[in-house]
């Protein structure tokens, strides 16, 4: 099989810069051996293995329907449908996304540390239910607005900056102590498998519509799931707090 | 054994969050469009290999890549490491003595966001829509550059322990003039990798980097500081990709002028 071959070639080379990085800081900087060598070359075999299947994974699975969604949507004309998809992707998610989990964890505590709320597992368990109800909410709203963009050809980088000012001007009035999750909750809520679908939703429905590039309309989904987090978690600690 | 058995355990948590976006794809497919998917056999596959492949991955990570990588952002920040290879004992450490850890910030950033399958996924994208336009390697090395600016910024703004807003907010003013200037087709996506750079790989690294920065430097609260890092992260790909296509963008043009200028020349011969 030389394409798995190539693939599993692939997955090396992408691989290749850690191990440099870490084998030099761990021989020559803290000048240590490396610990437990053989489970660290198992796991980078597993490393190795799992790249590869999921590169082939994508090409066979996420792009292929991502793409005959967004077409047989475009055919099908129906922008409510279009619509409520969008959001569903986006919120449907989201709402479960462990890193997601994590966040609205630490980000009770902080809340509890900060006195905004009170500090016992009933208070912090609701405010992290919320924020994480609050972030995927966000997430879904992000994906629709951002094909209602794709349909209706709006250039990406006004919505954008428009966003960016209003996470500048929400930081000014923001608990602190939410501003560095508010920020971080940006990057968390884009997972591995939902990078490649909404990817190849935006660009399907780029290509599918008629007057649309998919070079400037297809791309700029993610960029919205990774905006709209910040205000929602800023605008929660400023309801909350 | 262990790792057999710990692998099976991820391999359902990976089930458990995959099935609800199979349930949309697949419950928007049977009832709202109403048609059967297209090789619908190989799109299963693909699904199977997409699990069976983050499993393994995730799984790989757990066991060789965090453990090392995490005692290594403990170890590198300690301050009896830091304070080893500096003459004046007693005196308290100032910035320039963590050079060590921003060089790791820099390369560790670089080198996970080589192997962030999910930027892959949007290189792979880019390429085949710009038709070669832009390369997946040009994309993924302009990526790779801004988090590991982002990151090693970010490491240097923990040490020094200045507001993490003021950063940001001058690296959004900067992303808002560049994008006067960048080329149309680039802009999309130059946002958008600002939001891929952050999933699998790197997160785990540089949030363990950042804590342990944030434990360890005087004065610093993790719960305070801690964050932020990936808010660097995200933030910088934006300009290094824009930068990518000015720089391609200005080297196409010279490159046009020198053959204009070299034709100009030969027919004044």
């Amino acid at each position: 099989m030389p394409r798995a071959l190539r693939l599993f070639l692939d997955s090396l080379r992408d691989l290749t810069p850690i191990i440099v990085v870490i084998g030099f800081f761990q021989l020559a900087v803290l000048q240590q051996p490396i610990p437990n060598f053989g489970e660290i070359l198992l796991g980078t075999v597993f490393v190795l293995i799992g790249l590869t299947l999921f590169i082939q994974g994508l090409e066979m699975g996420l792009f292929p329907i991502g793409e005959s969604m967004a077409n047989a949507f475009a055919r099908k004309g129906s922008v409510f449908w279009l619509v409520t998809f969008a959001f569903c992707l986006g919120f449907g998610t989201t709402v479960a996304e462990p890193a997601l989990i994590a966040v609205a964890d630490e980000a009770a505590l902080v809340a509890a540390a900060g006195g905004m709320i009170l500090d016992n597992d009933i208070a912090r368990a609701h405010y992290a239910f919320w924020l994480r109800l609050t972030v995927a909410l966000s997430v879904g709203l992000a994906i629709m607005i951002g094909v209602i963009r794709i349909i209706k050809g709006w250039p990406v980088q006004w919505l954008i900056i428009g966003g960016y000012v209003g996470v500048i001007v929400m930081t000014a009035f923001a608990p602190k102590e939410i501003i560095g999750i508010a920020y971080d909750s940006g990057g968390v809520t884009t997972s591995t498998i939902t990078v490649p679908l909404v990817t190849a939703l935006g660009v399907g429905l780029a290509s599918s519509l008629e007057g649309r590039n998919p070079m400037i309309d297809g791309f700029g989904l993610i960029a919205f799931a990774s905006l709209t987090p910040m205000i929602f978690v800023m605008g929660y600690g400023m309801v909350i707090g | 054994m262990h790792a057999l058995t710990s692998l099976f355990d991820v391999f359902l948590a990976t089930i458990r969050d995959v099935v609800p976006i199979a349930a949309i794809i697949f419950g928007f497919q049977l009832f709202v469009l109403r048609r059967p998917v297209a090789n619908l056999g190989k799109v299963l596959l693909g699904f199977f290999y997409v699990l069976l492949g983050l499993t393994f991955f995730l799984e790989g990570l757990d066991l060789a890549l965090f453990p090392l990588g995490k005692l290594m952002a403990q170890q590198l920040t300690d301050p009896a490491f830091i304070a080893g290879g500096i003459e004046h004992v007693g005196e308290a450490l100032s910035w320039e003595d963590y050079k060590w850890v921003y060089l790791f910030a820099f390369l560790i950033g670089f080198s996970t966001t080589i192997a962030e399958p999910s930027l892959i996924a949007v290189a792979i994208k880019a390429q085949e829509v710009s038709a070669g336009g832009i390369t997946v390697w040009g994309l993924r090395i302009a990526v790779a550059f801004g988090v590991a600016i982002g990151i090693a910024l970010g490491t240097y703004r923990i040490v020094t322990g200045t507001p993490l807003h003021y950063y940001i907010i001058v690296g959004y003013i900067f992303v808002v003039f560049q994008t006067m200037y960048a080329p149309r087709m680039i802009i999309p996506l130059a946002f958008d990798s600002g939001g891929v750079t952050t999933s699998t790989v790197t997160v785990p690294l540089v949030a363990a980097l950042g804590l342990g920065l944030a434990a360890t430097v005087p004065g610093r609260s993790t719960l305070l500081d801690g964050f932020g890092l990936i808010a660097f992260a995200s933030l910088f790909p934006m300009i290094t990709v824009m930068g990518y296509a000015q720089i391609a963008q200005f080297r196409a043009r010279r490159a046009r002028l020198a053959r204009q200028q070299d034709t100009a020349s030969k027919e004044d011969v």
